[in-house]
């Protein structure tokens, strides 16, 4: 049988190729149920500022096993090259890792990348020592770009975050597999267990994603579904799918038939 | 007392206080948290010694949910 090697991204191994988020979760007794079900191992979280009004409340990362998590801060929100590389700064001060999913967002309602605008931050956090993992479109020049600028792995969205629409450009997404040879992850877009399995069939490296499990009915069934439906679109992937074909072929014997 | 602003917002604070201080003050000495001070990274190790002054524009982040 096929044997998959571990995603590695800069040189670090991954158990899962699944990676998660941390918005949007009724509570975080929730979100770390649904977390432990999606046996993924990076986390995704965003970098806001403190609410001063509200000292006492406990804080979202004392729920997350540092331990048995990678913390991956993003840069959600920003909407140009400054405020994207300060907030990855700052993630990287309080998360003491040299890890950001960059973000540079260009338009608010389909939250679509600015791609100048993260080409230009890649270019400057990479300088600075840290491993870029930019939130991009399904654009493969754009995907070779950020490999040559020193990403150290590609996220085309699927389709909108948040959308739920699932894979609405596959080849897309395969010309950037093919296209770039840092791993490429699927990032926003899925909406249920058969987009996750549709995107890894299309042999991307991994797929992150965060409503598709929080807005959930059951965000821990889900977890377990994407999970497997990543396990299963993976091998299938590896496995290499049959040929199509227009017509029926018989698959049973067509001679030895009673008279 | 010398103002300075948090987070948006306008706050006195003892001339010679420290970010240690000022975290102190706000009950988030014990956060994960980081801080920026005039758009610079205050280093954690340096929040004893990191002198806040008159006008100084200060960022204090922490992580929260997200995707």
């Amino acid at each position: 049988m096929v044997d998959d090697k571990k995603l590695e991204i800069a040189g670090r191994k991954f158990r899962s190729r699944l990676l998660v988020g941390t918005g949007k979760y009724k509570d975080n007794q929730a979100m770390v149920a649904a977390h432990e079900a999606s046996g993924a191992e990076v986390v995704t979280v965003a970098v806001r500022r403190v609410d001063l009004s509200r000292g006492t409340e406990e804080a979202m990362l004392n729920f997350i096993d540092t331990d048995k998590y990678f913390i991956l801060p993003n840069t959600a929100g920003c909407y140009c090259v400054d405020d994207a590389v300060r907030t990855a700064r700052l993630g990287r001060e309080a998360g003491m890792s040299e890890w950001v999913k960059l973000e540079v967002i260009g338009d608010e309602k389909t939250l679509l990348p600015d791609v100048v605008g993260l080409l230009e931050a890649t270019r400057i956090l990479v300088a600075e020592g840290f491993k870029v993992m930019p939130y991009t479109s399904d654009d493969l020049i754009v995907a070779r770009m950020l490999e040559d600028a020193g990403a150290v792995a590609v996220m085309p969205l699927a389709s909108p975050i948040g959308s739920g629409m699932g894979i609405l450009n596959p080849i897309n997404i395969r010309f950037i597999k093919e296209a770039v040879s840092v791993p490429v992850i699927v990032d926003a877009g899925v909406g249920t267990a058969s987009d996750a399995a549709v995107a890894m069939e299309l042999g991307v490296d991994g797929l992150l994603m965060n409503t598709g499990i929080a807005a959930a009915g059951d965000p821990v069934a889900m977890a377990r579904a994407m999970k497997l439906a990543v396990e299963s679109g993976r091998l299938a992937y590896l496995a290499g799918r049959m040929e199509l074909k227009q017509y029926a072929s018989a698959s049973s014997p067509t001679s030895g038939m009673i008279e | 007392m010398i103002t300075i602003t948090v987070n948006g917002e306008l706050r006195q604070v003892q001339s010679g206080a420290t970010v240690a201080d000022l975290l102190r003050e706000l009950g988030i000495g014990e956060r994960r948290v980081a801080v920026e001070c005039n758009r610079e990274i205050v280093k954690k190790e340096r929040y004893g010694q990191a002198g806040l002054g008159d006008g100084d524009v200060l960022e204090i982040i922490e992580f929260v949910g997200g995707g």
